[in-house]
């Protein structure tokens, strides 16, 4: 069966412009605070340009096909900045679904009434499709931060310090997972030997939660570092940390810990025969 | 046949592993090291393994029985210079070669080595000392 509808939609392009427009900007889903009139109008020209040029040549509902490619490109670019500029889901792919009800009228309008449900149908199924792409293209936009910010958070959150002649420290931030961990033993396991450390002091005071799998992260982490042949100490165990390690009956048994970075840094001083003491300084309150 | 070179340096011994490990090359050097122990009568054994970049439980095993043989035969053993990558593995293969004394470098070894033997030397004069003082006051 041969489908009018493209026909009629390009017929009355302009009419469907309009009345979309208004629509969009009538939306309770519109937001002027993020949003000119004037790029909605940007956005909503070169859309509609791309769906009537793919609705004309060989019609399909399968928006995989190459001559939705257009169409496509154009709503991930407009999803991927209304993401970044704080539209929710709904507010984007209302943008898409926005056209049904314009769309709708003009079939009802130009076409006998027993026809015109099989087409109202297939424009639905499209436009559909269409509202769904924009929410994948949503969510991926916004997984790539996420990957992004995890990869930088890797980077930045591993800095190894020198304290004093072969005692290194590491003060952890965040919570640690597996990734993390990793990365973790490795960034120290390196400053032990660039530094030729005797000592490495891992300081948990801010990481917010120790559970099993953190506890034997720490553990390996000691594990290697005695075989690289360094000391080890854990310091910063909060309170409620020190009380959820007991609970889950964790043995942190051949692992010295202390209760703060100071306190790991004395014993770590006393090891290598070392020691703070103050200075007599006289003519000085 | 391939053999591991095990130097004399003062009273201790250095065995530095550079070539691939493989079973009769591990025991010919625990024959070689157990000889040579007894018969330099060496304190301490030094087992430098900087040179490995790959390790497996076979040669995690073959480091064990080296400090175990040099534990019986009274010279302490220190392994030294091992790869954050060789150490990672053996961590995750849950190897943890408890008992075995780890040092950064052959430099921190061997002042380890020093270490022990001195406090041995001290421990062995006192109880000499006790010993004199106790045969005097019969």
């Amino acid at each position: 069966m041969k489908l009018h509808f493209p026909e009629i939609i390009k017929q009355a392009e302009k009419t469907v412009y309009d009345a979309w427009i208004a629509e969009q900007l009538a939306a309770s889903t519109m937001r002027p605070d993020l949003i000119s009139e004037h790029e909605l109008r940007e956005q909503s020209t070169t859309f509609l340009k791309a769906f009537t040029d793919a609705i004309k040549n060989d019609f399909t509902t399968d928006i995989s096909r190459p001559v939705w490619k257009d169409s496509r490109d154009i709503l991930e670019g407009i999803t991927r900045s209304r993401a970044r500029l704080g539209f929710s889901p709904t507010e984007t792919a209302t943008f898409v679904f926005s056209l049904k009800s314009v769309m709708f009228h003009q079939l009802i309008r130009k076409l006998p009434t027993d026809t015109v449900a099989e087409e109202v149908w297939t424009i639905t199924e499209l436009l559909d499709k269409l509202g769904l792409f924009t929410t994948e293209a949503y969510q991926r936009s916004r997984e790539e931060v996420i990957r992004r910010q995890q990869s930088d958070m890797l980077e930045l959150s591993t800095p190894v310090v020198e304290l004093a002649e072969g005692i290194i420290a590491l003060p952890l931030i965040g919570t640690l997972d597996s990734n993390r961990a990793q990365t973790v033993m490795e960034v120290l396991l390196e400053s032990i030997v660039s530094s030729h450390a005797d000592i490495a002091i891992i300081d948990i005071t801010g990481v917010p939660t120790v559970d099993t799998l953190v506890a034997q992260h720490l553990m390996k982490t000691v594990a290697a570092a005695r075989l690289m042949g360094a000391d080890c100490l854990i310091s910063g165990i909060r309170p409620q940390i020190a009380q959820t390690i007991v609970q889950l009956g964790i043995d942190l048994g051949h692992v010295h810990t202390k209760a703060s970075l100071a306190d790991a840094f004395k014993m770590a001083l006393r090891q290598r025969g070392l020691g703070i003491m103050k200075i007599q300084r006289t003519g000085l309150v | 046949m391939d053999r591991i070179p095990i130097l004399k340096l003062g009273p201790f011994l250095l065995v530095t592993i550079q070539v691939d490990m493989h079973d009769k090359l591990a025991i010919t050097l625990q024959d070689d090291l157990t000889q040579k122990i007894v018969e330099k009568k060496a304190r301490g054994v030094m087992l430098d393994i900087s040179a490995l970049d790959m390790v497996d439980s076979f040669i995690a095993r073959m480091i064990a029985h080296i400090a175990t043989l040099g534990r019986l035969l009274d010279a302490h053993t220190v392994v030294v210079g091992m790869q954050p990558a060789v150490a990672i593995t053996l961590v995750e293969l849950g190897l943890n070669l408890t008992g075995v004394k780890t040092a950064l470098d052959v430099d921190k070894g061997i002042k380890w080595l020093e270490h022990a033997v001195t406090l041995d030397d001290q421990i062995l004069a006192e109880e000499t000392g006790r010993d004199l003082d106790a045969n005097r006051e019969e």
